[in-house]
């Protein structure tokens, strides 16, 4: 049984599911959650629900917002006497960013955006996609301890069972020691949907969508589903999206459980991205599109008719 | 004076056709095209922006890699860089490794690093660890996913592109690393002239073992290199006539629903 710390992101009264993802893989292990900032009660709940034995509050001056100094001297300063064998982290924007530079004050090895895992004996082995997701390996960590992990958001699946724990929570105090590169605004974003790396619904729209207005029959669907809208470099580039919303190679690879592709051809640098989406839809007028041939689900038609048609029968299903 | 240093990676062309080595240990290399890894053009055309509007300061572009290919490198000259440093290595190095031998090749060249550029990530491991963990090494601060940047004496203002297409506003006063992503700017083609006067810059050379890197640095190991299970095939509904559009929409969202049990 190996000591293991899940660092969790505290999103409104909740944290980001990711890390009831790793939790429900990690059963059998040891496992601690820790947050810089207070975790929720309602979350602590749920996380001692799925194997937390105890749930840490990491709090201290200068850490309200994120900086790659401050949380990574924070969460290194509470590491220091726990011992751990392994940290966890959903490969989140902060955690692309944030665990290898606290891997790196640790001299320790990181296996990034694993999108599975398993735990024989106490030592991790994963599966990562790689080369953008044409080809598949497995990867281990050696070297000095603890190890570190980022998975990948919506690969792993909410867990099925329980496996209730303690949970206990602490509020610890931390330092963020020297921040040389600090935040001084955060510029929100249009969107208030979760992150494409994040979502769990995605519907993308290509270069058939012809401009930036018709975007709003995607938007019009997305808010049925709850869904996130993505774009194709080719929409990106010929300007009806912003570059945030670029799906691929060269943008985000996501893994939704549905994703929905309008207008959108298939070239292998979008498929890259999108391919270990669970079911994908598409929709195109070219019957040869290749973009049917990784479908679950092809409909060869005019998104401009069918995506409203779309909008449509969801609404009347989901009420 | 401004030092400048640029990390690249040489990744195969986006086009390629990835198939794993018959023992499944890396990936077969023989008949790939290389280029230089998408988003390091972005950091090193940063590098040159800031060179043009400071005089005296020196672009050093550095990759750790194999030498029998130097196309991203090349490429780096060619667009204006002042000189390079490869780090001559096999094609699997992880993070921890690369990240060490430019830290080793920056300490070689005797020069005090003030800013230090990179892509975001590589498009071939996908790791997005080494500028992080080279910053670390370097003992700098460091910003990635940069998409703004203004420079202001030593003071920076720095762009980082977070969830949903905002933005956190970093504000730094002396060296940093940079981590460019899409959008930061334009980078430029290599021109003729510079193509040729590329071939008369200096290039240096070392060994891992030169800039200090040997197999205990090794922390991450990978093996059993697949391709991913193929799909079977998927259901295709032709809906190109009115006649068939309401019906054929109810069906997917039916499906949706009933068969993949994905809303
Ligand atoms: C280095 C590099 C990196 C790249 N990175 C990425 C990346 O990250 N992401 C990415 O997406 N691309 C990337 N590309 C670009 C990629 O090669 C394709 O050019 C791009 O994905 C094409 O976008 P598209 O499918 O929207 O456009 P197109 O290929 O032009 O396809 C448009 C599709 O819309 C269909 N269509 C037209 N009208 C309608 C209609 N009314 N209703 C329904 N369907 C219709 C057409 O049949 C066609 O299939 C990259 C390329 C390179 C060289």
């Amino acid at each position: 049984m190996s000591k293991v710390l899940v660092l969790a992101e505290i999103q409104g009264d909740d944290v980001k599911s990711v890390a009831y993802e790793i939790l429900g893989k990690l059963a059998g292990q040891s496992i601690d959650v820790a947050a810089i900032g207070s975790i929720p009660a309602a979350a602590a709940e749920k996380l001692a629900k799925h194997g937390a034995e105890n749930i840490h509050s990491l709090k201290g001056d200068k850490l309200d917002h994120y900086t790659p100094e401050g949380w990574s001297n924070a969460l290194k300063n509470f590491m220091s006497d726990k011992g751990y064998d392994y940290v966890f982290s959903g490969a989140t924007a902060t955690g692309k960013d944030l665990i290898p530079r606290l891997a790196g004050m640790f001299d320790a090895g990181m296996a990034s955006e694993v999108v599975n895992f398993t735990f024989d004996g106490g030592t991790f082995a994963g599966t990562r996609p790689l080369f953008a997701g044409k080809c598949l390996a497995k990867v281990e960590i050696q070297g000095p301890k603890p190890h570190f992990v980022t998975v990948r958001p919506n690969a792993l699946g909410m867990p099925t069972s329980e496996n209730a724990k303690a949970g206990a929570t602490n509020e610890a105090s931390v330092d963020a020691g020297t921040i040389r590169a600090f935040v001084k605004e955060i510029v929100k974003g249009a969107s208030e949907k979760l992150d494409l790396t994040e979502a769990n619904v995605i519907v993308s729209g290509g270069r058939a969508m012809k401009n930036a207005e018709n975007f709003k029959i995607l938007n019009e669907l997305a808010d049925v589903i709850g869904a996130t809208v993505g774009a194709s470099r080719a929409a990106v580039d010929s300007g009806f999206a912003p570059h945030a919303m670029q799906v691929g190679q060269t943008g985000k690879t996501v893994s939704p459980s549905l994703y929905i592709a309008c207008g959108i051809s298939g070239a292998i640098q979008h498929l890259a991205g999108m391919r270990t989406s669970k079911v994908i839809v598409a929709i195109n007028t070219d019957p040869d599109a290749p973009i049917f041939t990784k479908a679950d689900y092809g409909i060869v038609g005019d998104l401009f008719e069918i995506v409203p048609l779309m909008t449509k029968e969801f609404k009347a299903l989901l009420g | 004076m401004l030092n400048i240093f640029v990390c690249v990676k040489q990744v195969p062309d986006t086009e390629t056709k990835v198939i794993p080595n018959s023992d499944g240990t890396f990936i077969e290399t023989s008949s790939i095209k290389w280029i230089m890894n998408p988003y390091d053009e972005f950091a090193v055309e940063q590098a040159l922006l800031i060179k043009a509007s400071n005089a005296g300061a020196t672009v050093t572009v550095v990759r750790v890699g194999g030498s029998k290919d130097t196309e991203a490198l090349r490429t780096a000259l060619a667009m204006g860089a002042d000189e390079a440093i490869l780090v001559e290595a096999g094609d699997n190095l992880d993070s921890y490794m690369i990240a060490k031998a430019i830290k080793g090749a920056i300490d070689k060249s005797g020069k005090k690093p003030d800013l230090v550029f990179a892509g975001k990530q590589a498009i071939d491991d996908d790791c997005l660890q080494v500028p992080q963990l080279l910053a670390q090494m370097l003992d700098m601060p460091s910003v990635s996913v940069v998409v703004g940047f203004e420079m202001n004496g030593t003071k920076l203002n720095l762009k980082r592109e977070i969830e949903g297409g905002s933005l956190e506003v970093y504000e730094v006063d002396g060296p940093v690393l940079v981590a460019c992503n899409k959008g930061l700017n334009t980078p430029r083609y290599a021109s003729l002239p510079g193509i040729m006067k590329a071939k008369k810059k200096p290039m240096a050379q070392h060994s891992l073992a030169d800039v200090g890197v040997t197999d205990a640095d090794r922390r991450v190991k990978y093996s059993g290199f697949t391709l991913p299970p193929e799909k079977p095939a998927g259901k295709k509904f032709e809906a190109m006539e009115e006649g068939q559009r309401a019906g054929v929409v109810k069906d997917v969202v039916g499906l949706l629903r009933n068969e993949a049990k994905v809303i």
